[in-house]
């Protein structure tokens, strides 16, 4: 049995290794590999933790079964029978008593975590309320604090505690954004969860829903975007103000009378489905149609306008199995549908 | 004909083999068809709901229907033979259970062309399985299903259940049984106690979606978490069961070819019995992201990581038994030798999953994928081949080609790491599992990529498997009855394949490894416990068919009840429940006629006894 000191000492590199390894992988904003807030990265520290002692057990296994198999094999004209052993009381005592240690070497910031990251924020004066709600196939933001609702784009301000209430208006989703924090359920009324996480830095991070929700469950995606107090304040105060109309009087009507039955802007319009206020400066459209001009990594964008006009020509053809009619078979025309887009496009919020 | 009114555990086993290889070859193409899907980003191969159909059929179809009934076949084809009994103890119920399995699994493959394929994923979680969103029969015909497929299960679980406790040879103890009928006795007790939940859970599901029924309707005070509880206490134990049986193929094969007895036998039964009882307390463990708050979070990942313990000891006691041994690779171990590693890579991640805090990044993405399909496949199926090879011999008395098994096992394992090992990257790196395709640039394409390409070289595998089996066919049947000339268990005292009756004397057992002790006594073979008799045999019958397929009938009535056919006779036969009373009146009649009908079987006589084998 090695000594506990020399142990710690082959711990150790292997530790530091397997971080170098680790942190290399996948995008920032992505990986749960590459923790941008203090939930995912003691996430990521359990993941070390977890992985280096289960290298060593693969160390050592693969050692022995490689000594026994090259070792072991039955040479030409070897026929007498080897040894018939029933066992070895110690042997088999041995290889009980270390896995209970190295179990209980993760048990420890196992229970420690479970209970730091169960905590509810939700009382704090210091933390940003956000009521997460999820649809097919969108997610809804709400502030209560704030009396501002947005979709799809979670904005927060950076270092500070988001306290997440997680329900959903239909199906199971899970709430989830890799380099912030792990995943909640959002579960039906009478199970709703709580959750919380926090940005140390700017940046655009990705999330995903990662519970089985029907055909577009992969088109599930939202950004959190994390900005200054400062940006997050103005942003409030650009939500809150009154909403903008289309200027052409015919465009404004249409608006109102198809789109705002279902969506709101400002204060206008209905809860059913996705906010569109300040919709063109948004990372994307229906979360799979990227946006030019964004922020975060270059990929295959297309200006906002031309995103909403893909969306709104045939909702079903970006994201089957969706709740939105089709605006064409609500009477709106190819100039009507053009001008809404446009109108959406420029629907920018400044924070 | 012969086959459908069969009692013999052998030719039983045999029928398993067939179907399982049939569902497991329609689960494969499943996966096929899912990796062809997910090769490069934003791939329109199929669609997303085509796409969910896949997933949650391939992974049914795997779990229920590709693997049980491998299992069931080895089972039936081994341990009447291992514990030196003639048959099993219920042959009627053995062959009940084969037909209700098979009924069930085509009733459910059933929907690919009718009504629409199950979409809600192999855990059906509600309300997404409700119908209010899962629009199609596909989910009824999930529930239906596997209610009938199940039944067939838990009646093999009871009737190995009998067999083990009162069927074995004099002499043969609980400790001197062979390691695979104490894991298969211990899988048999899971059974027992794992699939009446799920039935429940399935019948709760059924009267939700045919009768209206609120049990997991929220609005009406119904709760979906209600759902997840009932599914996992029998999911989580069922992948127990599962590997059990492997690990007992396995302790099997690396003894027979290390030429030792296996090591720790004691501590063994131990571990599985251990490994079954914690297997129960678990379940909650896929349920970390659900919400039950910390206390039942941290208490469920410690009970989680305990399993360690028990998989440790006997992973050790593999190694321990090939040291100091004489290691022959054949194909057999081959596989039991590929095992150990594979398996441990599987164990590993398992004990980081259940470390509920990280499990909050690891759920639900392809790190999970990777993880279960390291238990599954690398663990079980690779079991699976290594027992299938090993008992080929005995069950068809022909030697399965080694250089095809060779070529079938490298195949095989270097497709498998390469789909498998790269997942691990994949859920960590931010992708989420059951997405039919993903946005380009994220960093998943190139992984994805060499995933399937790993699939189709396992598919190539289990072809050369298949051309194996198909060229060793056409071979002269001439397997020795210890063709491995190492066998240690009593299977391997007989002919191969053994005579319909088994024994000719009920062998007389003075050990563990008891052809192996009275081998080292210089003995041939086994002293008889009795002298040569007459020898009892049970009737072959129809009825265990019949009843299927009323149960078949039945199903199909009971969900096409508030259907409307356009047509006015078909309206008329569904919606009276004309149907199901049909399909009921056909199996509780079959019912009535075992009743009332007995039939004490046919006595094979000392004069007619000869060492011919089933035909196969």
């Amino acid at each position: 049995m090695m000594k506990p000191g020399k142990a710690f000492k082959r711990l150790v590199p292997l530790f530091l290794g397997i971080s170098l390894l680790l942190s290399a992988c996948g995008r920032e904003d992505l990986s749960a590999l590459r923790p941008q807030g203090p939930v995912a990265e003691g996430q990521f520290g359990l993941i070390k933790l977890a992985i280096s002692i289960m290298v060593g057990v693969m160390i050592v296994v693969f050692g022995i079964a490689a000594y026994v198999l090259i070792r072991f094999r039955r040479k030409p004209g070897q026929n007498e029978v080897p040894k018939q052993v029933e066992g070895s009381f110690k042997l088999e005592v041995l290889w009980t008593a270390i896995p209970l240690v190295l179990v209980l070497i993760l048990a420890v910031p196992t229970v420690q975590k479970v209970f730091a990251f169960g905590e509810d924020y939700s009382k704090d004066k210091n933390a940003v309320k956000v009521n997460v709600t999820s649809h097919l196939f969108w997610w809804e933001f709400s502030y209560p604090d704030y009396g501002v609702t947005t979709a799809q784009d979670l904005i927060i301000p950076t270092g500070k505690k988001i306290a997440l209430q997680l329900r959903t208006a239909d199906v199971l989703h899970s709430f989830w954004v890799p380099s912030l924090a792990g995943k909640t359920d959002t579960n039906t009324d009478g199970t709703v969860n709580k959750a919380w996480l926090e940005a140390s830095k700017e940046g655009v991070y990705l999330g995903k829903c990662a519970e089985l929700c029907g055909p577009s469950h992969a088109f599930m995606e939202f950004k959190v975007k994390a900005v200054s107090d400062e940006s997050f304040k103005k942003w409030i105060e650009a939500m809150k103000a009154p909403a903008v109309l289309p200027e052409d009087p015919a465009v404004a009507e249409v608006f109102k009378s198809q789109c705002l039955t279902c969506h709101a802007v400002g204060d206008q319009g209905g809860p059913a489905a996705p906010n569109l206020t300040g919709i063109g400066s948004r990372e994307s459209v229906a979360s799979i149609l990227l946006n030019e001009g964004a922020s975060g990594k270059p990929g295959d964008r297309k200006p906002v306008k031309d995103n909403l006009v893909e969306w709104l020509e045939d909702p079903q053809a970006v994201k089957p199995g969706n709740k939105m009619p089709a605006p064409k078979d609500l009477g709106l025309t190819d100039d009507q549908i053009e001008a809404i887009a446009q109108y959406l496009a420029d629907y920018k919020l400044s924070y | 004909m012969d086959w459908l009114t069969t009692v013999d555990h052998k030719k039983i086993a045999i029928l398993y083999l067939v179907a399982g290889a049939l569902f497991f070859g329609i689960g494969g193409i499943e996966a096929l068809l899912i990796r062809v899907q997910l090769a490069k980003p934003m791939n329109d191969f199929v669609t997303a709901q085509q796409f969910n159909e896949l997933i949650t059929m391939h992974g049914t179809t795997m779990i229920f229907l590709g693997v049980m009934p491998v299992i069931f076949a080895l089972m039936n084809a081994v341990i009447p033979l291992q514990i030196g009994a003639r048959d099993v103890a219920f042959p009627f119920l053995n062959s009940l259970g084969f037909w209700t399995f098979l009924f069930g699994g085509l009733l459910l493959n059933l929907s690919w062309f009718i009504g629409g394929a199950p979409d809600a994923g192999w855990t059906a979680y509600t309300p997404l399985s409700s119908t209010e969103y899962s629009l199609t029969h596909g989910v009824d015909f999930y529930t239906i299903g596997l209610q009938i497929a199940g039944l067939g299960t838990l009646i093999g679980g009871i009737n190995f259940l009998a067999t083990i406790i009162t069927m074995r040879a004099p002499g043969m103890s609980y400790m001197r049984m062979p390691m695979f009928t104490w894991t298969s006795f211990v899988t048999s007790a899971m059974i027992l106690f794992a699939f009446p939940a799920v039935t429940v859970g399935l019948v709760l599901l059924t009267f939700d979606r045919i009768l209206g029924a609120n049990f997991f309707n929220v609005s009406a005070g119904g709760n979906p978490v209600l759902w997840q509880h009932i599914f996992w206490i029998f999911g989580h134990p069922e992948v127990y069961i599962l590997i059990l049986p492997a690990f007992g193929m396995i302790s099997e094969v690396v003894s027979t070819f290390s030429r030792k007895r296996l090591f720790g036998y004691s501590s063994m039964v131990f571990a599985t019995i251990l490994i079954a009882f914690l297997g129960f307390m678990v379940w909650a463990h896929h349920m970390f992201t659900t919400g039950l708050g910390p206390v039942a979070n941290a208490l469920f990942s410690i009970a989680t990581m305990l399993i360690a313990v028990p998989t440790g000891i006997k992973i050790f006691n593999w190694l321990f038994t090939m040291w100091g041994g004489q290691i022959r690779f054949t194909t057999p171990n081959l596989f039991a030798v590929g095992f150990i590693p594979t398996f441990v890579m599987g164990g590993v991640t398992g004990v980081m999953l259940a470390s509920a805090p990280a499990d909050y990044q690891y759920h639900d993405t392809y790190f999970v994928v990777a993880h279960f399909h390291y238990v599954i496949v690398g663990g079980l199926v690779l079991g699976l081949f290594a027992g299938l090879h090993y008992w080929w011999p005995k069950m068809f008395g022909r030697m399965l080609s080694e250089k095809l098994g060779k070529l079938e096992f490298w195949t095989f394992i270097i497709g498998f790491h390469m789909t498998f090992f790269v997942q691990h990257f994949l859920g960590l790196i931010g992708m989420q599992r059951r997405v039919f395709t993903y946005l380009p640039n994220q960093g998943f394409d190139l992984m994805n990529l060499i995933s399937t390409i790993g699939a189709f070289l396992m598919g190539v595998g289990v072809i050369v498997f298949l051309i194996n089996i198909g060229i060793t066919a056409a071979k002269p049947r001439n397997a020795s009855n210890d063709p491995w000339e190492d066998g240690r268990t009593l299977e391997w005292t007989m002919p191969s394949p053994p005579p319909e009756y088994n024994f000719k004397q009920i062998p007389l057992v003075r050990g563990l490894d008891a052809f192996w002790k009275e081998k080292m006594a210089g003995n041939k073979e086994m002293t008889p416990a009795e002298p040569v008799g007459s020898i009892h045999m049970p009737s072959p019958t129809i009825l265990p068919f019949i009843m299927s397929v009323g149960l078949f009938i039945a199903g199909l009535g009971f969900m096409f009840t508030s259907d409307d056919f356009g047509n006015s006779f078909m309206n008329f036969i569904f919606s009276n429940y004309i149907v199901t009373g049909i399909g009921l009146a056909i199996t509780f009649g079959s019912m009535l006629v075992r009743s009332l009908y007995d039939d004490h079987g046919w006595h094979i006589e000392p004069s007619e006894l000869n060492e011919k084998g089933v035909k196969a």
